[in-house]
């Protein structure tokens, strides 16, 4: 069902859905960017629609409301294990068709690779809603719609704002009721990104020849293995499992895990100084060959969603689309 | 599966047999966990710390696992003695293709600690049966370092054993040289089938060396190690090209583990 609802009005849904749900959306930080003064999107909890940045893309992606950086899985006691359970709201993500076919990624590999289910994933997953922002007309690095997670049906309500009305359809039963007091009915049928400036060409086979090519080589002169391509993106699910006790009491303590990128030192470190991937162009193969092939040859769709986060955050101004054409135009030869 | 799968269980250690000044084999209690050879458990202890291990023997009531202190969990698991607790999750992987080995002629090539995960496929040989001939290569890198002294001995009745080292002392009877070179002696004869264990340059020398002696691709069976956190296909530290080591391995075939690159 289609509504429209006013500025107000979409407010006042969020308060009362506020009581129930965590609500995060990408959000404004001023002066929190990587430049001194300038401001940071990422995403943050939000009461009121004038808080959601609509018209701007966030550095990181929404994952880590359902992944977070730092998850502790247990605690410690003398003699017990004692699990982590989250607090009971639900959550509402407001976030693109790109994160959404991001998210789904997330899910495969958490909820489908191998016999078992990552449980803490799952807990936080299900309480999940998606609110589909429109998306239009995306940004310069973006080339979704190559990888086709430029559009998704996996959605509960689509929003669109515009002037000072808010324009929604929503698919979720539980939350119609809401939409019915707050709106009135109109037409509404999301739209999607259908171009981007970058188009990307995924290559279909790759041979073992294209490990040695000169292309890593050149990347190894350029990444600083800094890893923010890899916070960035939506898609990256890699975790290290650590234990720790705490200070002031030793009996204590907790196994946790926290985020880990193929791009960083120390991701393959083995017994007797085996190191795989010394050269950091060859991470970057790891990388690139994971999100645009390996995925794709396991489960059927390509890891990467186009959302062009890791060329954005990147220090060294390498572009991934760039890289991705590179290999293809080197398979294609 | 809905329980958590990284909730482990405590289990209590039955025996601890020194091998070197690094490596202890401990026996532990643990009903009920019918693993298949090669496979590995996750071992922990609270607040150290988690890692890999590969269950070197079991019987219906007891797992054993062979380790070598090398950091951190390896350290601690080596100060303990009988009767204290560790724990563990698993088994995972999948474990070696004992179909594939029956009645034929097995050459096993082994670096060091790479004889853990298949001593309980030999020791089962020993006891029942099941090969054509087994010829057991094992390569250490010095006589200190030789594990599993008195099975290799009870071995050498039934099967051709032999030991090198890489850096042989002058009171060592054996052989001094790389385990890769044993290789010639034993196979091409007649169509064997292989299992290698060890580090990466090794199993690269011993694949080599084994299609030169014309044993096939598919009669050759890797059990490879990679760096892993989680055991069960979600952390990502293990995976080669679309392949997940802790799910799809550790054993391989060598026709996948030629197209795998790190
Ligand atoms: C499937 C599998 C089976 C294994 N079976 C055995 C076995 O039967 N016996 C045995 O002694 N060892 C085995 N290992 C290796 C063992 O897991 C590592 O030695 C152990 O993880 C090191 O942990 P640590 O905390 O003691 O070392 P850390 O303090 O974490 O580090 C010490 C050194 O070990 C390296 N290391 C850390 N984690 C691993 C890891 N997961 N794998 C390899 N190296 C690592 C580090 O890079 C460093 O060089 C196996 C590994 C795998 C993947
Ligand atoms: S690899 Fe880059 S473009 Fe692709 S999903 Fe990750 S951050 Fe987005
Ligand atoms: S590609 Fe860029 S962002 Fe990624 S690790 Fe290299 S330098 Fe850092
Ligand atoms: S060890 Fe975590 S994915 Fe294999």
């Amino acid at each position: 069902m289609g509504y429209a609802l006013s500025v107000q009005a979409f407010n006042s849904l969020l308060a009362e859905l506020g009581g129930r749900y965590k609500i995060y959306a990408p959000k404004v930080f001023q002066g929190k960017g990587r430049v001194a003064g300038s401001a940071l999107v990422a995403y943050g909890e939000v009461g009121e629609l004038a808080e959601i940045a609509f018209d701007r893309k966030t550095a990181f992606s929404p994952k880590e409301i359902i992944f977070p950086v730092n998850q502790t899985m247990f605690y410690f006691t003398k003699e017990e294990f004692k699990e982590n359970v989250p607090d009971e709201r639900g959550v509402l993500i407001f976030l693109r068709a790109c994160d959404i076919n991001g998210i789904e990624r997330l899910d495969t590999i958490f909820l489908q690779n191998g016999p078992y289910r990552d449980v803490y994933y799952e807990r936080l997953r299900r309480k999940v809603k998606f609110f589909l922002m429109d998306c239009h007309p995306g940004w310069e690095s973006c080339f979704c719609v190559s990888l086709g997670s430029n559009r998704t049906e996996n959605y509960a309500v689509y929003v669109r704002r515009e002037n000072n009305e808010v324009f929604c359809r929503v698919k979720d039963q539980e939350l119609a009721g809401l939409f019915e007091k707050y709106g009135r009915a109109a037409d509404v049928e999301p739209r999607f990104v259908e171009k981007n400036e970058v188009q990307v060409k995924v290559p279909g086979e790759v041979g073992v020849d294209v490990f040695e090519h000169r292309l890593w080589q050149e990347y190894t002169a350029r990444c600083s293995a800094c890893g923010r391509c890899t916070v960035s993106c939506p898609t990256c699910t890699c975790f290290t499992i650590q234990d720790l006790f705490y200070q002031d009491n030793a009996e204590c303590g907790e196994r946790r895990r926290v985020w880990a990128s193929c791009m960083i030192d120390g991701f393959t470190d083995m017994a007797g100084g085996v190191a795989l991937r010394a050269n950091h162009g060859d991470r970057l193969r790891y990388k690139t060959l994971h999100k645009i092939y390996d995925f794709k040859k396991r489960f059927g769709v390509p890891m990467c969603v186009g959302c062009g986060r890791c060329d954005d955050v990147c220090p060294e101004y390498i572009s991934f689309s760039k890289c991705i054409n590179k290999l293809g135009e080197i398979l294609g030869r | 599966m809905n329980a958590n799968p990284y909730l482990p269980v405590r289990a209590k250690i039955l025996e601890v047999v020194r091998q070197t000044e690094q490596i202890a084999t401990f026996q532990i209690e643990s009903p009920g966990l019918n693993p298949v050879p090669g496979q590995f458990l996750e071992v922990s202890i609270p607040k150290v710390g988690e890692c890999p291990l590969s269950i070197s023997d079991f019987d219906s009531d007891y797992i054993e696992l062979t380790v070598r202190k090398v950091g951190k969990v390896t350290g601690a698991l080596n100060a303990l003695r009988k009767g204290d607790h560790l724990f563990i999750r698993g088994p995972y992987g999948n474990g070696f293709p004992l179909e594939k080995l029956a009645g034929r002629h097995v050459v096993m090539v082994l670096g060091g600690i790479g004889l853990v995960p298949v001593k309980s496929i030999v020791n089962r040989y020993y006891q029942n049966g099941g090969v054509k001939r087994l010829d057991l290569l094992v390569g250490f890198r010095t006589p200190r370092e030789v594990i599993f002294q008195e099975e290799l001995a009870r071995w050498q009745e039934k099967f051709n054993v032999v030991i090198t080292v890489d850096q042989g002392e002058p009171d060592w009877p054996g052989r001094v040289g790389l385990v890769s070179e044993l290789v010639k002696e034993v196979a091409g004869q007649e169509r064997a089938v292989a299992i290698v264990v060890g580090p990466p340059a090794m199993i690269r020398a011993a694949a080599e060396e084994l299609l030169k002696s014309r044993v096939a691709k598919e009669d050759i069976w890797v059990s490879l190690e990679r760096r892993m956190s989680c055991g069960i296909g979600k952390c990502g530290h293990c995976k080669i090209s679309d392949q997940y080591v802790c799910l799809d391995g550790p054993v391989f075939n060598y026709r996948q583990v030629e197209k795998l690159v790190d």
